[in-house]
């Protein structure tokens, strides 16, 4: 584990499982919290909700387009929803409802999307999404969520059902190190600089955060010294301490387990161009993947500390 | 405004919306007359003698909701609020105009009044069936209404909202196809046949109401109906003429998106007297 950092980077649990647990806490405290999900209540973890309180929890069947506009019924009449189902298809058989009835009229919908990625693993592509976030930052209105761990994600959902406006949070099937100690406390819109450093910035989000973090201990090892931030919003996004970092460190790469294309990246491309223009180098998807166990996909599609030590390594040769 | 269950002067109200939707549409030289025209009688039976709703309350916790999920509809929901006073009558000519609260199609950020912004076809039978829920876990006697066109039950997501809502015993949700067996294309049996109808959403779990849509009593018999129906969600399948009123316009696919012009809205308005 990194030597010179303060993270030990232990297994947590998976955020799908901190996002079903939370959901059933706050169904306790919230009476107007209810839940929707798409025959897959076990996999998404509403299960714990639904086992509490069945009469709030809204089995919808296989049917995605159907459930986030019954959600959005339910908003309407002033219930707080939260609909889920796997990422790759609430966002993409959702995405129009979500278009008309969520986002365009502002309505209070909370969408999560669980096996997002493609650490899902041996299901393979059709059910891995790589572009939820492209879908989900493309609505205005919706606030969009990528906690990295449990600790985050247990906020990011209580934040989710406290504020009065569309939400999508993204969670991950598999179990995901925990960066956060359980008090941490975070802010709507504010990434956290993990790690100081002044040479370049690494820029993560969910499961990315962590292979920043042991990025960081590889590039130390170098005389490197790696800036690491955790972007846990990616919508409102944090562009003050993404420019400060630019200025202050002058290279960036950003790492998430998204299509490079429309993800984080592109974000902080556009806000970087804005603000503080810098050289950035992107780890991501470009491509649709294959069925594996989630580590060996992890680690052959080059979603790894080794393949962020090397985008640094290249940003570092670009920076002047 | 007055509410009433007389057909007689429930049909005085009719002729009056549809000389708005003729103005109306007339003033924004576009819109879609013929799919408003043919929805009067089942909105202004429903928002004069069967809704339970205030204009002095528009946000009444315990309103019965509407939807028009046939969005493209919206001047007849516009004639009829304005007439019911939720909106001003002397804009209804600004339809379809920059900064109009009368947009192409409903839109809850200009009319907060509207229950959800629609257009996109097929969603507003899930949308209600949602408030449905909501009224049965507040135990609320609200009862939610939606308007549906008949091309747009073509939508798949209609289907899936029907199977859910005989599923989940929505007996507190009417829907009620506007079947006037025209679309933007030309007539529903050559674009997409929609038959057998009333057999689809009997298998499908509703209680089935066959009707003319233009007949005051019968809707108001079918509305008793489907609000005396437990266990299971009432459709009403409205028999309409498209264009309904205006002679020229009426069963002609063309004034489904084609708004009148200066002499035909004098004809029509003539016709309308």
């Amino acid at each position: 584990m990194p030597a010179n950092t303060k993270f030990e980077l232990k297994l947590g649990a998976p955020t799908r499982e901190a996002f079903g647990r939370t959901l059933a806490e706050l169904g306790k405290e919230n009476p107007n919290i209810v839940v929707g999900d798409a025959d897959l209540t076990k996999s998404t973890m509403t299960t714990y909700f639904a086992k509490a309180f069945p009469e709030r929890l809204f089995e919808c069947g296989i049917a995605e387009a159907n459930m986030v506009a019954i959600g959005a019924g339910l908003a309407m009449s002033g219930k707080i929803p939260f609909v889920s189902s796997f990422s790759a298809f609430i966002m993409t058989k959702g995405f129009e409802q979500m278009r008309c009835l969520v986002a365009y009229p502002n309505v209070n919908l909370k969408v999560v999307g669980t096996h997002s990625g493609i650490s899902i693993g041996e299901d393979g592509p059709s059910q891995m999404s790589m572009e939820d976030l492209a879908l989900a930052c493309a609505l205005p209105n919706f606030t969009v969520l990528s906690p990295a761990d449990e600790v985050a994600t247990k906020w990011a959902v209580r934040w989710a059902a406290n504020h009065v406006g569309p939400v999508f949070i993204r969670c991950g099937r598999v179990k995901a190190p925990v960066i956060y100690d359980a008090d941490a406390t975070f802010e709507i819109g504010k990434g956290v600089e993990l790690l100081g450093g002044t040479d370049v910035t690494l820029v993560a989000t969910g499961l990315l955060t962590a292979e920043c973090i042991k990025a960081s201990d590889i590039l130390a090892g170098e005389g490197i010294s790696a800036r690491v931030i955790d972007i846990h919003t990616i919508k409102p996004l944090d562009e003050e301490l993404l420019a400060k970092a630019a200025r202050e460190t002058g290279a960036l790469v950003v790492a998430e387990e998204h299509l490079v294309d429309s993800g984080l990246g592109a974000r902080v491309a556009q806000a970087l161009a804005r603000h503080a223009p810098a050289p950035v180098e992107f780890v991501g998807l470009t491509r649709y993947a294959e069925s594996g166990s989630p580590d060996e996909l992890l680690d052959h599609y080059g979603m790894r500390a080794p393949e962020v030590a090397a985008a640094a390594r290249k940003v570092l040769a670009r920076k002047k | 405004m007055q509410k009433t269950s007389n057909p007689a002067e429930l049909a005085g109200i009719c002729r009056q919306i549809r000389r708005h939707i003729i103005t109306m549409t007339g003033a924004a030289k576009s819109g879609h007359p013929g799919g408003s025209l043919s929805a009067v009688e089942i909105l202004v039976t429903l928002y004069w003698d069967v809704l339970r709703h205030d204009p002095a309350q528009p946000r009444w916790p315990e309103r019965d909701r509407f939807v028009l999920s046939k969005g493209h509809a919206a001047p007849v929901l516009y004639g009829v609020l304005a007439e019911c006073g939720y909106t001003p009558v002397e804009s209804l000519n600004t339809l379809r105009k920059l900064g109009s609260i009368y947009q192409g199609h409903p839109d809850v950020r200009f009319i907060p009044a509207l229950e959800a912004s629609t257009g996109s076809l097929g969603e507003g039978l899930s949308v209600v069936l949602g408030m449905g829920l909501a009224a049965k876990l507040d135990n609320s006697p609200t009862r939610s209404y939606v308007v549906l066109g008949d091309g747009e039950i073509q939508e798949g997501q209609i289907w899936e909202a029907a199977m859910f809502g005989a599923f989940h015993k929505a007996d507190n949700v009417c829907a009620i196809v506007d079947y006037n067996r025209i679309q933007l294309d030309g007539f529903t049996k050559d674009i997409l046949d929609l038959e057998p109808l009333a057999a689809k959403w009997q298998s499908f779990g509703w209680h089935v109401i066959e009707l003319d849509g233009h007949d005051i009593a019968a809707l108001q018999a079918a509305f008793a109906e489907a609000a005396a129906t437990k266990g299971k969600p009432t459709v009403l399948i409205a028999h309409t003429v498209k264009g309904k009123g205006v002679s020229f316009m009426e069963n002609n696919p063309k004034y489904h998106g084609v708004a009148p012009n200066a002499e035909e809205i004098e004809l029509a308005l003539k016709e309308l007297a």
